[in-house]
């Protein structure tokens, strides 16, 4: 590969002591590599610890072995080069849409009355520049996450970390959302790590999905390259012939980890 | 229901009140007037008490030092338990060993405070602002420690992930979260401090509107003691009105206003 690789985990394995004193291990030997400009989606069945893999690339945690590289150098403390967009409501609920945006510049030291005017222009680019003046809970839950989307945008980071981010929206409102960030990727082609559990939203956005087993000790057991010509339409993708073949090729192989999955948490909570 | 009918219901509720009281302080039933104006007086002569107090101008200056002390404690005490609360949830060391301490003097009934406050600090306003102080002192501590504790994980994390320092945190995320739940428990804290303040006169002072009932209740004289009380109603409801539109004004981003803490 000649583009550098963006987001490096080699044999990343990540464990929490649970309060009984237990040692469980969410990830064993992750190794996943994402190269510049890469748009990468992470499947696996719930509980697989695809959203800790995505809190290790961030910084949020730190992998009880193995390493994690960004463009080459070893992650120490936060990622600096990452935007996050998280899957709960993660803006401030304080401040109007337009504040929450401009606050991804000001944290750098901008001063406010340049980066309000560039806020401004980026809620516009996720089609809300109407709704500057609006609080966070005035708006509903596929605009809170268009003011999200833009809130890490402003800030131009190299790799883009998002966590199931249209899980609680509806169906229509996520394929909406999902076009609407191919477009803003689509621009500067940024590094992209995408969790989701919705294997048809993973193919229609990425160029490779992969596969994680069911936990405890999950590891990637599936790594496929989505071939599906780009700029996509989501909507449109999902009719394509090949779409579809590839979708049955890779749940062959996810739905048993999801029938495992299943039938652990079933399991766990019979054992509580 | 419109508002119209509503306030007139309302005003109603008054009305049949005030007759009420008036008729069975006056007209004897089956030979026995039912509310001895002794005890009881009635509506007319607490009425005429009140519009002296005003013609004469005696209340104001008594509705003054409340409101003065009523200010003072609510300031006072409003900065230290934001101060505090904040470094308590900041510092969880702190908390954990003043924890019994906190706990044990705001199981103290506060009234008792008020004779060594006075013998402290005189009989003069400071003495009540002192019990205002730790009324209000509480609330809004509780509050702050609550809402600094309780700031959501992923906003946290955002903040950090957007490159936030702990000083920007601060400035951004744990204070303003601080703020919004000291801004909902305003109505009980102002109200404690009012609380403060007329308790405080009431048990020795030479001004206020709890000295005027004290000094009423010390002649028997019923009429003042139903005119300080109805004085001291309309104050405390002006107050509530003045903090509702600050409340509005402030959590404008809050879902709802339920701010009666």
């Amino acid at each position: 590969m000649t583009t550098p690789t963006a987001v490096a985990l080699e044999d990343a394995k990540v464990a929490f002591r649970l309060g009984d004193g237990r040692l469980y291990t969410a990830v064993e030997k992750a190794h996943l590599a994402v190269a510049q400009g890469e748009f990468v989606a992470i499947v696996g069945p719930t509980g697989c610890g695809k959203s800790t893999l995505l809190n290790v690339a961030a910084g949020l945690l730190k992998p009880a072995a193995g390493s994690v590289k960004i463009f080459d150098r070893p992650l120490a403390g936060l990622n600096r080069d990452a935007g996050y967009l998280f899957q709960a409501d993660a803006l401030f609920p304080w401040k109007t849409a337009l504040d929450n945006v401009a606050i991804g510049l000001e944290i750098k030291g901008t001063p406010r009355s340049e980066a309000l005017p560039q806020a401004q222009k980026w809620l516009t680019s996720v089609g809300l520049g109407a709704f500057a003046n609006r609080y966070p809970h005035m708006l509903s839950g596929g605009q809170r996450k268009r003011v999200a989307l833009a809130q890490v945008l402003i800030r131009d980071p190299k790799i883009l970390l998002m966590d199931e981010p249209f899980g609680p929206l509806d169906a229509q409102t996520r394929q909406v959302m999902g076009n609407l960030l191919l477009d803003l990727w689509n621009a500067d082609r940024k590094a992209v790590l995408f969790v989701t559990h919705d294997l048809e939203e993973a193919i229609a956005l990425a160029d490779r999905v992969v596969i994680m087993s069911a936990g405890p000790s999950s590891r990637i057991i599936g790594d496929w390259r989505v071939q599906l010509a780009r700029p996509r339409d989501i909507f449109e993708v999902r009719m394509d012939r090949d779409f579809h073949a590839l979708h049955r090729e890779i749940w062959s192989v996810l739905k048993d980890e999801v029938m495992k999955g299943y039938a652990q948490s079933t399991h766990a909570a019979e054992a509580v | 229901m419109s508002r119209v009918t509503l306030l007139a219901l309302q005003v109603l509720v008054a009305i049949v009140c005030i007759v009420l009281w008036q008729l069975l302080s006056t007209v004897p039933v089956f030979g026995k007037i039912l509310l001895p104006p002794f005890f009881f007086s009635n509506p007319v002569d607490v009425f005429e008490q009140i519009v002296k107090w005003f013609v004469s101008g005696v209340i104001w200056k008594h509705l003054w030092i409340t409101l003065v002390e009523s200010i003072l404690a609510f300031v006072i005490g409003s900065l230290g338990g934001v101060l505090i609360g904040f470094w308590f949830a900041r510092q969880p060391l702190v908390a954990a060993v003043f924890d019994p301490y906190v706990k044990m003097v705001n199981a103290l009934p506060r009234v008792v405070l008020a004779p060594i406050f006075a013998l402290w600090l005189g009989l003069g306003i400071w003495s009540k602002v002192a019990l205002g102080v730790t009324l209000v002192f509480f609330i809004v501590f509780f509050n702050v420690y609550q809402g600094v504790k309780e700031v959501s994980r992923t906003v946290l994390d955002n903040g950090r992930m957007l490159g936030m320092s702990e000083g920007q945190l601060m400035r951004h995320v744990y204070w303003p979260s601080a703020l919004s739940w000291m801004f909902s428990s305003l109505h009980t804290s102002v109200g404690f401090a009012v609380v403060g303040a007329v308790v405080g006169e009431y048990l020795g002072s030479a001004a206020g509107l709890g000295y005027l009932i004290q000094q009423a209740e010390g002649v028997f004289d019923v009429a003042g003691v139903f005119a300080g009380m109805f004085v001291l109603s309309a104050f405390v409801i002006l107050i509530d009105f003045g903090v509702t539109l600050v409340e509005r004004r402030l959590l404008v981003w809050r879902p709802t206003v339920d701010g009666r803490g």
